[in-house]
């Protein structure tokens, strides 16, 4: 076991704990705060799947840009749901969470079941990028590579992403904007 | 070695989280905040198989894309649940059912 593989499951399980703690939790500000945590212990298994831009990018655009949106929405709905989740006990799996336990825990088993037959380590086309050097490397800058990609090779989907950017700034102004009293 | 199947389990586990979180909370930030984790999910594994096309980036590059799309989704979703609780002074996704009756 060398270090790295004990730094990527220590990595794992605090993001899988935070995100039971999210489930689990009672409390929307805990469970906010705690999906802070998720966030970032996936910015870092991103790291170890040799990522390190798309690390980066979740951290700024997630941390920075969508939790900050969540806890606004949280602290403008009001004074009752305030005092409502004081009341709500944190803490025991209700009764009507059942169903959707017992939903979840066999859809894992499926998943798990598939990933297991489907064998994702002998994959042919991966062993073939493998003897061909296609495979990035712990050394390697893959920054300016992914720069020069999206100019080039996805310049369709990066526009029609801006044009669906504008769309939804303008969208979402439009929605939130008080009505009524002109 | 960190193989391909750990990244796929954990993303497993992170996607049943998430459904669990969507199906049950009855608050639509927390149902949003199970979506978000879904989609997380979704994204560990493009960059997981990310790392075997250096030349084209091909899964780094919809990963940065699905990052860009779920922020414009959360950010058009908020809006939404403002003016819900405008309206009907809850976000419980079980209380807003004027067309039911």
């Amino acid at each position: 076991m060398s270090l790295t593989v004990i730094l990527f499951y220590v990595m794992a399980f605090i993001t899988i704990t935070s995100a039971l703690f999210v489930a689990y939790s009672g409390n929307l500000v805990r469970s906010i705060f705690m999906f802070f945590i998720t966030l970032f212990g996936l910015a870092g298994l991103y790291v170890f799947a040799l990522a390190d831009f798309v690390a980066i990018t979740q951290i700024v655009i997630y941390v920075g840009g969508i939790l900050v949106l969540i806890l606004f929405a949280f602290m403008l709905s009001g004074r009752e749901t305030l005092d409502r989740l004081k009341q709500q006990s944190a803490g025991f799996i209700g009764f009507n969470d059942w169903p959707s336990l017992l939903l979840a825990v066999l859809f894992f088993v499926v998943l798990v079941n598939v990933i297991l037959k489907a064998t994702p380590d002998a994959l042919a086309w991966t062993h073939i990028a493998a003897t061909v050097g296609n495979v990035i490397s712990n050394t390697d800058t893959t920054t300016s590579n992914i720069g020069i990609n999206l100019m080039t090779r996805y310049l369709l989907p990066f526009e029609a992403i801006s044009i669906l950017l504008l769309m939804v700034l303008v969208g979402a102004a439009h929605l939130a904007r008080k009505e009524g009293t002109e | 070695m960190i193989t391909l199947t750990d990244f796929l389990l954990i993303s497993a586990v992170l996607f049943c989280i998430g459904l669990y979180i969507v199906i049950s909370k009855s608050n639509a930030i927390q149902v949003l905040i199970g979506i978000e984790l879904i989609l997380n999910a979704a994204i560990l594994n493009l960059v997981a198989f990310g790392r075997y096309d250096k030349l084209n980036n091909n899964g780094q590059t919809f990963a940065i894309f699905a990052i860009v799309l779920a922020a414009a989704t959360t950010a058009v979703a908020l809006a939404i649940i403002l003016n819900v609780y405008r309206r009907y002074k809850t976000i419980e996704p079980d209380k807003i059912d004027q067309l039911k009756n």
